[in-house]
């Protein structure tokens, strides 16, 4: 799962890392590969450069490679922190979309009695839910993670990069935990996985690169405005209604379904669906629009990212 | 071997001062509707340059003591040269791989045990995971915790947080490596023992860029000295030289950018002070909470009559921790010494100074910020989430009745 989502990071930085950014490796060609024959040893004999700060589009993405052991670090103290105070530790993160699925089935279900596209109500809400809660809890932290580390920011130098990477992708614990009671509760309802599960990775991966994005951008405003932390309770609730998670997209009328395409979660829901249970209508042009609404989002967030990092750590 | 490793061209650094992110969004909001066109110019801040036109070079193997009073730029060179801050003009180049070390802890979270935190402070320090695996048992048998290794740290004292937190960061083998104040924590007997160890990085022939305010540590430990006044170099060269002509010109109150007003009058001067006791060395860290006196010496020309004198000690943020005055002071021609002393004094551990001041009828005598600065080396009883722990150093129990 790690791997193909940053050898593609990586691919993509090729056209965008300038010869001359700071902290250039242009002259680094030989150190570079003793840097991916050693794991770590971040800038391993390394000339670094230190320049002001350009301006330009400086995209390190070699060096966030650099640092995935750093990065593996970030992710797996999220991961222990949250388990450790709690008493029932791992059964939250069952417990979290379990219940919200019996409120969605009680409330949007059977009393306001929403279509479901044919599907049970708890396969139906629970589908939706998983991919869901990885999303809000992923934005949150993403959102978050600088401010949080801002201790660390000004101690101590890695590419700050490493941060909201982590903080996406520290949510897919959960995730993979939630996707195996989803697809124990989906065989229990008699439905069959089909090939269409296949697309799985694809929309998961889309989730997760939804969440980066507008995590980039919301983790560089929160560290200039700590006003971000207030909306963004408000931001998810919103978007949740925004997307088909307590109804189906159906109920959206065909002439504001392109608008709806915009929304990426939309299409991931909606495929999620569909790809667990085999049933109604492929996604699909919904979410090639979705992906391009995303690659737009995390191009944006990550030069908005990188002018915040240069400064963020003078601003505490 | 006397290749060069680190050199720099012209570093600079412009700060805006009182830059406050929380009144961010709303401060910009009130600029914009005031005047919405004048807020969208740029503004005029308040800027000051912490850093001005360095330049200099290391060579392979050196040890570099930087040198200096708080805020004339030591540690923001070290946070340009380590990557953490960008300089605003200038250039510097590093080859090879290099271990800042700007804190005691750093990443350290008091919810994980000693282990994990010691892989993970490691690796954020730059420590690979089969390093970290590979030196495991060296550093717990260094921090002397093999028993609470699997302990949160949240239930360390600080005694052993800290003990922890320097192995794991004394294990690092950069081949340079930048270092700020971290030794003036923890327990004397600690310090030496991280000291020694700082010894054995300099021995084997690494580059170590130390600042610190504790004089003699660096005469023990560098080669070179750097004395950094007002953002800039005041002088480079041999270690004894420049720590003495720093020492002898803090003596004259002569500090160039931040020169001292020690007032007109030549009535009266302070010329030193130390601790008196528990003495007699060092004279200038305490090492313990009390019972402690000081003695600040005064040289008078001529009698001073009703006299007034104050005394005030502040932090390393210059937040005042204490102040006294005496009124009706009479001194005689001669030297005297002024003696405080204290049951005990509980702060916090690091580098504190003392101002002395002595009016005659309302007219400045002499007002001295004492040099050199006192080192705090006690014990910390400092709770893990610093920010909330105040400046007081007391160990408290905590009960449920």
């Amino acid at each position: 799962m790690f791997r193909p989502l940053f050898s593609f990071l990586w691919y993509s930085s090729q056209g965008f890392v300038p010869p001359s950014g700071a902290f250039a490796q242009t002259r680094m060609a030989s150190v570079t590969e003793s840097s991916v024959a050693h794991p770590l040893h971040p800038g391993a004999s390394a000339t670094i450069r230190i320049e002001p700060p350009s301006g330009l589009f400086e995209l390190r993405l070699r060096e966030v490679w650099a640092y995935r052991e750093l990065l593996y670090f970030f992710v797996w103290r999220d991961v222990k922190i949250r388990y450790k105070q709690t008493a029932i530790g791992v059964l939250w993160v069952v417990l979290q979309p379990v219940l919200n699925m019996l409120v969605f089935t009680l409330f949007f279900g059977r009393l306001a009695k929403l279509p479901s596209d044919g599907l049970p109500y708890p396969v139906f809400y629970f589908a939706a839910l998983v991919p869901w809660t990885y999303f809000s809890y992923a934005l949150q932290m993403t959102t978050n993670v600088v401010v949080d580390n801002q201790r660390l920011i000004t101690k101590v130098y890695f590419p700050r990069l490493i941060l909201p990477i982590s903080a996406a992708l520290s949510g897919l614990v959960d995730f993979a935990i939630g996707f195996v009671v989803l697809a124990i509760f989906t065989v229990a309802y008699g439905i069959r996985p089909t090939l269409a599960a296949l697309w799985l990775p694809a929309l998961l991966l889309l989730a997760v690169f939804t969440a980066l994005g507008v995590g980039l951008w919301l983790s560089a405003l929160n560290a200039l405005y700590r006003d971000v932390k207030y909306v963004i309770p408000f931001l998810i609730q919103f978007w949740m209604f925004a997307s088909p998670v307590a109804y189906p997209s159906s109920l959206v009328p065909p002439r504001w379904r392109w608008l709806y395409g915009l929304n990426p979660m939309a299409g991931v829901i909606d495929g999620f669906r569909w790809a667990i249970t085999g049933r109604g209508h492929s996604p699909g042009l919904l979410l090639l629009a979705s992906s391009a609404v995303v690659a737009l989002i995390v191009l944006g967030g990550l030069f908005f990212f990188n002018r915040m990092e240069s400064s963020v750590a003078d601003r505490v | 071997m006397n290749n060069t490793v680190i050199q720099a061209e012209g570093l600079s650094k412009l700060y805006r001062r009182g830059l406050q992110v929380d009144d961010g969004l709303r401060h910009s909001l009130e600029a914009f509707l005031r005047s919405p066109v004048a807020s969208l110019r740029r503004k005029k801040e308040e800027t000051f340059w912490a850093l001005k036109d360095v330049s200099l070079e290391v060579r392979e193997g050196e040890v570099l003591g930087l040198i200096g009073r708080n805020g004339a730029g030591k540690t923001t060179l070290l946070k340009i040269l380590s990557r953490i801050t960008r300089p605003t003009t200038g250039w510097a180049e590093i080859h090879g791989r290099v271990g800042s070390l700007l804190e005691v802890g750093t990443g350290f979270h008091p919810e994980l045990t000693g282990h994990e935190n010691t892989f993970l402070s490691g690796a954020i320090l730059g420590m690979g995971k089969r390093e970290i695996e590979r030196k495991f048992d060296e550093i717990v048998a260094f921090a002397e915790l093999e028993k609470f290794i699997d302990t949160p740290v949240k239930y360390y004292s600080s005694g052993m947080y800290v003990r922890l937190a320097f192995a794991v960061a004394a294990h690092l083998e950069p081949e340079i490596l930048l270092v700020d104040e971290v030794l003036a924590v923890g327990d004397i007997n600690f310090q030496k023992k991280c000291l020694g160890k700082m010894g054995d990085v300099a021995r084997a022939g690494r580059t170590v860029v130390l600042v610190s305010h504790q004089l003699n540590q660096i005469r023990s430990l560098s080669h070179r000295g750097i004395w950094v006044d007002a953002g800039q170099i005041r002088m480079d060269g041999n270690t004894h030289e420049v720590v003495s002509a720093y020492e002898s010109a803090m003596a004259r109150g002569d500090t160039n950018g931040h020169s001292q007003d020690r007032g007109t009058a030549t009535k009266a001067r302070f010329l030193s002070w130390e601790i008196a006791e528990p003495g007699p060395e060092p004279p200038h860290t305490l090492a313990t909470v009390g019972p402690i006196a000081l003695k600040f010496v005064v040289q008078v020309t001529s009698a001073v009559h009703m006299g007034h004198h104050g005394v005030t000690l502040y932090n390393h943020d210059r937040q005042l921790i204490w102040g006294w005055a005496v009124d009706n002071v009479e001194l005689e021609p001669g030297v005297h010494e002024l003696r405080y002393s204290f049951p005990m004094l509980p702060v916090r551990p690091g580098p504190y100074s003392w101002a002395v001041s002595l009016y005659e009828e309302g007219q400045l005598l002499d007002a001295w910020e004492c040099l050199p600065e006192m080192i705090v080396a006690t014990e910390n009883f400092q709770h893990r989430y610093d920010h909330r722990s105040g400046v007081l150093n007391i160990p408290s129990k905590f009960s449920i009745t």
